[in-house]
Parts: structure tokens; sequence; C-alpha cells
């Protein structure tokens, strides 16, 4: 099976993040960057495929250059090859944009599956996914906590407020998953000097024949009036308990009418 | 005046007319449309549930239920609700589109987005009568104020972000929309579901009051402290990600980064330490209050009220007190 899996290089989500304050678009310079924490559940599940299944696992990447230290940490899980989608141009894509540019990109390697994480720690807006099944026309099966391959269906149990179901496409499709769906392999040392020789392919938005003007901040479906920090919250009543915190507290509860 | 469409989130089971009920996020949004123009109600599912949510959601402001039920909604996940919304404002042109910020929700709206290449925005918690969106963005650290600039404003609503308010009661005229497929909307097929016990708690994203334990809680049985007070504040029980991964309590439950975002009035920490990650589904609610036998958790930087002690000693305590009370 020729697996595609999306990586996005995120801000640390345990430090500090902010947004610019000339362009309001995510501060990636200042931050220390990190593979999206989902994106390495999706790289373990499609090696795991690749193990029962044979084919071969690609990493699929747009982002800045600086990316690539991402994509690399990627391939060191043991993916057999990477591209990454980089341009000047691509700077302040919104999701309406970033699907155009990914699934343009998806039409050239021609996967039967991809895999990717349920939401970026940054955006944290959960529609690439369905979007780029949009834009392909294929199925997505999202938020999967199992998946099974069996010849050309996919099969995906998810979790619902009710409790889960069981849904299947036909591949090829999207497939989005949670971090409930296995746990990601830490890079071997010889996985790490691996990486450096896999092939790592880069394009522009020209390679995908996409004009310049319909990505970026000049072709964003949505802009940003403007952004503030807010107040960070300040602590209250701190009481130690001595025999009687449990009553204390009840009291702060009635005060506060909640009891 | 223009209509504003709202797709109404309902709770009970999909698929199955009865027992249909509408979530608070959809009185929600009927509240902040009432602003923008004349809302109408858009409801997906089991034949019967317009009619059955009708008057609920005319009592709210909606002066039409646009209905599109049947097998072909209920059967194959979101692709085939986008292809009837995305044909619905071709047709009404309407001032604007609400849809509820949950998963399917935001996955709707992301189809929508890219059918009529129009903009879309969030996880919004505030709408001007001008589109002008409020967002949260970084674990609530940031506000951000935007607009779509391609499009109509095509927003999804975070729960818990405007108070529902009726309105002078409409009852609002049913109108079936056809549900015209395209051949890729039926690819994924949903071959089961299974109801998993869910008693007669909140849904933790609607919540009035959250009360979630950590890994101080300390085993899955121990849980059962945390739902007594969940239960004596009629509110719904989360977990850390520490306590959802050691198994105490199921991962749908999860508060966090990686799991769900909640904005209660109260919001009650037992055993959490407060890491970044856990404040990122949290830092919103209005009241919060922690236990903690740590007094340098981070989790009292946030707490309104914090309780330095064994959550085993002051946990019961305050149990026996609120009974006290009530
Ligand atoms: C990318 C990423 C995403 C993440 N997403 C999430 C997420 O969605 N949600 C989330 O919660 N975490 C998330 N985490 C994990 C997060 O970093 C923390 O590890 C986690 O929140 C810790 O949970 P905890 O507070 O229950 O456990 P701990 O940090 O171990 O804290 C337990 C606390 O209990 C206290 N305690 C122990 N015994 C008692 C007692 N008897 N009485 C009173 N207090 C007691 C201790 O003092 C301690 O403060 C994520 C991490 C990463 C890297």
């Amino acid at each position: 099976m020729n697996i595609v899996v999306l990586v996005k290089q995120v801000p640390d989500s345990g430090a500090e993040r902010n947004l610019r304050s000339d362009d309001s678009t995510v501060d990636r310079g200042s931050a220390s960057n990190v593979i999206n924490e989902m994106d390495e559940y999706a790289i373990e599940e499609a090696l795991r495929i690749r193990e029962a299944h044979g084919g071969e696992v690609t990493v699929l990447s747009m982002g800045p250059a600086g990316a690539a230290e991402s994509i690399r940490k990627a391939l060191s899980m043991g993916p057999d090859g990477a591209v990454h989608v980089v341009d000047d141009a691509l700077h302040g894509s919104c999701a309406v944009a970033t699907s155009k540019v990914l699934a343009a990109a998806l039409r050239t390697l021609s996967p039967d599956l991809v895999l990717c994480g349920a939401e970026s720690t940054d955006g944290r807006v959960q529609v690439v996914p369905h979007m780029l099944a949009e834009r392909l026309g294929v199925a997505a099966l999202t938020g999967a906590r199992k998946l099974t391959v069996d010849g050309g269906t996919l099969t995906v149990e998810r979790q619902t407020e009710e409790g889960y179901e069981v849904v299947t496409a036909p591949a090829p499709a999207v497939v989005s998953v949670w971090d409930t769906i296995n746990e990601p392999r830490y890079p071997s040392f010889k996985g790490i000097m691996a990486a450096k020789k896999k092939p790592l392919r880069t394009l522009a938005l020209a390679d995908l024949g996409i004009p310049a003007d319909e990505v970026g901040l000049a072709g964003a479906t949505s802009a940003v009036v403007e952004h503030s920090q807010r107040p960070p919250r300040s602590g209250g009543q701190k009481i130690t308990d001595g025999g009687d915190g449990g009553v204390r507290l009840v009291e702060f509860l009635a005060a506060e009418k909640f009891v | 005046m223009a209509e504003v469409l709202v797709v109404v989130e309902t709770t009970g089971a999909v698929g199955a007319a009865g027992g249909y009920g509408v979530k608070k996020v959809t009185l929600e949004m009927l509240t902040l449309a009432r602003e923008l123009g004349e809302p109408a109600a858009v409801v997906f599912g089991a034949p019967g549930g317009a009619q059955e949510l009708g008057a609920k959601l005319g009592e709210y402001g909606a002066v039409k239920v646009y209905a599109a039920e049947g097998e072909q909604i209920t059967a194959h996940l979101v692709a085939p609700k986008a292809t009837v919304l995305a044909e619905l404002i071709r047709r009404v042109q309407p001032a604007a589109v609400l849809i509820g910020s949950t998963q399917e929700g935001k996955e709707i709206a992301g189809r929508v987005a890219v059918k009529l290449d129009n903009g879309l925005l969030t996880d919004v918690v505030a709408l001007a009568a001008d589109g002008t969106a409020t967002q949260v963005a970084f674990a609530g650290s940031t506000i951000v104020k935007s607009r779509v600039t391609r499009g109509l404003p095509l927003v999804t609503v975070r729960p818990n972000s405007v108070t529902p308010t009726p309105a002078p009661a409409a009852a609002p005229a049913v109108e079936a929309v056809a549900v015209a497929l395209g051949e890729n909307d039926t690819l994924a097929r949903v071959v089961e579901r299974v109801a998993e016990q869910k008693g007669t708690r909140p849904e933790l994203t609607e919540a009035n009051v959250v009360v979630s334990g950590g890994r101080g809680v300390g085993s899955a049985d121990n849980f059962k402290l945390v739902e007594e007070i969940a239960d004596l504040l009629g509110g719904a029980v989360g977990a850390s990600r520490a306590a959802t991964d050691s198994g105490f309590y199921p991962h749908q439950f999860q508060v966090g980064q990686t799991g769900k975002t909640v904005s209660p009035q109260l919001y009650v920490a037992l055993g959490i330490s407060g890491a970044i990650q856990h404040r990122a589904g949290m830092q919103t609610s209005k009241t919060i209050v922690a236990v903690n036998k740590d007094p340098e958790a981070p989790i009292f930087e946030l707490a309104d009220f914090g309780v330095v002690g064994d959550l085993f000693k002051v946990v019961p305590q305050a149990a026996e007190e609120i009974r006290k009370r009530t």
C-alpha cells in the first residue's frame, strides 16, 4: 500500500505561543518548533500498515524551510521518503488554501491511503482531512482510534458522544487518527542515521501549477483584524487544609451560588 | 431581512427518530443569529426530527426549519450534510451560516468552505453584527478578531460562548430539503453504531459545571469521588490525560490540548497539576477551584479558590457539606 502521512511543524504547545505583531500569523520564529504531536500517531500507524501489508510510506509536509528539520525527524521513525512543499508565497495560508496545495501535492503522489493527525496543536481546526477529501473526491474517516486495512477496504472505529461507531470506505481515502490509536515508537539511533540519507524532495507552487496569489496572505479567505493577549488569570484565594478544607471549599461554592 | 442559517446540533440517537433533543450550542447560535438576520434552522437526521424539534427552535427565534432527513443523511458521516448545506446556501444566500464548533460541525463547515471557495472561522466565541468574529487561540491565551474576506461569514461557534435567550415565540414552518448527493458523498458508510451507557450527566462541553480528576485521584475506583461531587453540583465529569492514559476514566472525558475544550461556569480540578496542555482545555472557565496537595502546583495560578490538601480528606468532607446544605 502506498501511504502518504501528512506532517505539520508547529510551535511547541508546552511553550509560550504568539501571533506575530506585523501580519498576525503564527510566530514560528521565536517558538521552539516540533512535529505536531498527533502526527506521530499517524506516522506510527502508517509504519504498522507497511509492516503488515508492505508498501511505501511517504511524509508530506507544507511549511517554511525550517520545517525540514521536523521532516527529518519524522523520517527517523521509519518512513521511506518525504516531500516538502515550500514556497515563500505560502506564508499565512488559510485552511482553504492549505488544502488546495496539499491536495495538489497528493495528486502527484497518488496514494492509496492518506494518514494524518486528527488536529494540529496550533490551529486545532480539524478541517483539513475533510477539505482534502472534498478536493480529491474520496472519503474522509476522521478521529480513528482503530484502523484496519483489508484489501481495498478501510475500516475505522471512532469515538462518538454516544459511544463509538464503525465506518468503512474504499481506498483511496483520508484517515485522521486520534492519540488513542497506538503508541508511537521512538526513533532509534539507526533510524536517525538512516533518515539523513532518505530522499527529501521539495516542491514549489509552480511545480503544482498553483498561482501564488491563490495562497498565502494574498489569497487568504479570512483575515485577522486584530489580536491581543488575554490578561493572564490571577490566582485567587489559596488555603491550606487544616481539617476544614472541604467545608471552606463549599463555603466558597455557596458564596458563588454553585451550591 | 436575510436568513441566517443555523445548523442544529442534536442530542440523542442519530439515525433513530424519537428522543431527539437540541444541544445548548444550538440555542446559543439562534441567539447569535438574531443579531445578524432571521434565524433559519437546518436539521439533519432521521425522518421526523425536524418536526420534533421545531417548537424548541421556534422558542429561540427560528422562523423556519429546513429538514434534510433520511438514511442518505444518517448513514454516511458528514459529506452528504455538507452537500445539502452548500446547495441550501447557494439557494437562499444567507447573511451568515452558524455551525457548532464540534468535530462534526467543523468538518461540515470545512467541506462547505471548499465547495463554495468561502472563508471559514472556527471556535468563534462572539460574533458582531458586521460579521467580525472573536476567537480564542493558543489554549485561550490569545484573543483574535477576524473576518471572512471571501464569501459569506461561515463560522463555527464554540459551546458555552453566549447565554441562550428565548425570543418571542414563533411556530416555524418545516420545509423539507431535497437531498441530491454526488457519488463521492456516500463513500464512507457507517456500518455499526454502538451506544455506550451514558448516564444522566450533562455533556462535557456543554455543562455549566465540570469536575475533573487527575493522576492524584489514583485509580478508576477512586473516580467515584469525582463523580459524586459532579453529581452533587449537577455537573459533568472530566479527566486529565494522565488520568485517562492510566485507565482511571474513559478517553472521551479528557480535557485539554488533545481532549475536549470546556468553558463552564465552574471548573473543579481534583489532583490535577495544571500542565499547560491541561490548561489549554479549561482556562476560559468562569470560576476555577482546585484541590491539590502540592502548594506549588501550577493549577493554583489559575484557581479562584484553592485548597492545599489531600483530596481524599477534602473531597469527602466537601461532599458531606454540600449534602448538609441541600
Ligand atoms: C502534545 C501534548 C498534549 C497533551 N494533551 C493533554 C490534554 O489534552 N489534557 C491533559 O490533561 N494533559 C495533556 N497533556 C499532558 C500534560 O502535559 C500533563 O502530563 C497532564 O495534564 C498531567 O495530568 P495530571 O495533572 O493529572 O497529572 P500530574 O501532573 O502527575 O499531577 C497530579 C497532581 O495530583 C496531585 N496529587 C497527588 N495525590 C494527591 C492527593 N492525594 N490529594 C491532592 N492532590 C494530589 C499532585 O500534587 C499533582 O499536582 C499533553 C501533553 C502533550 C505533550
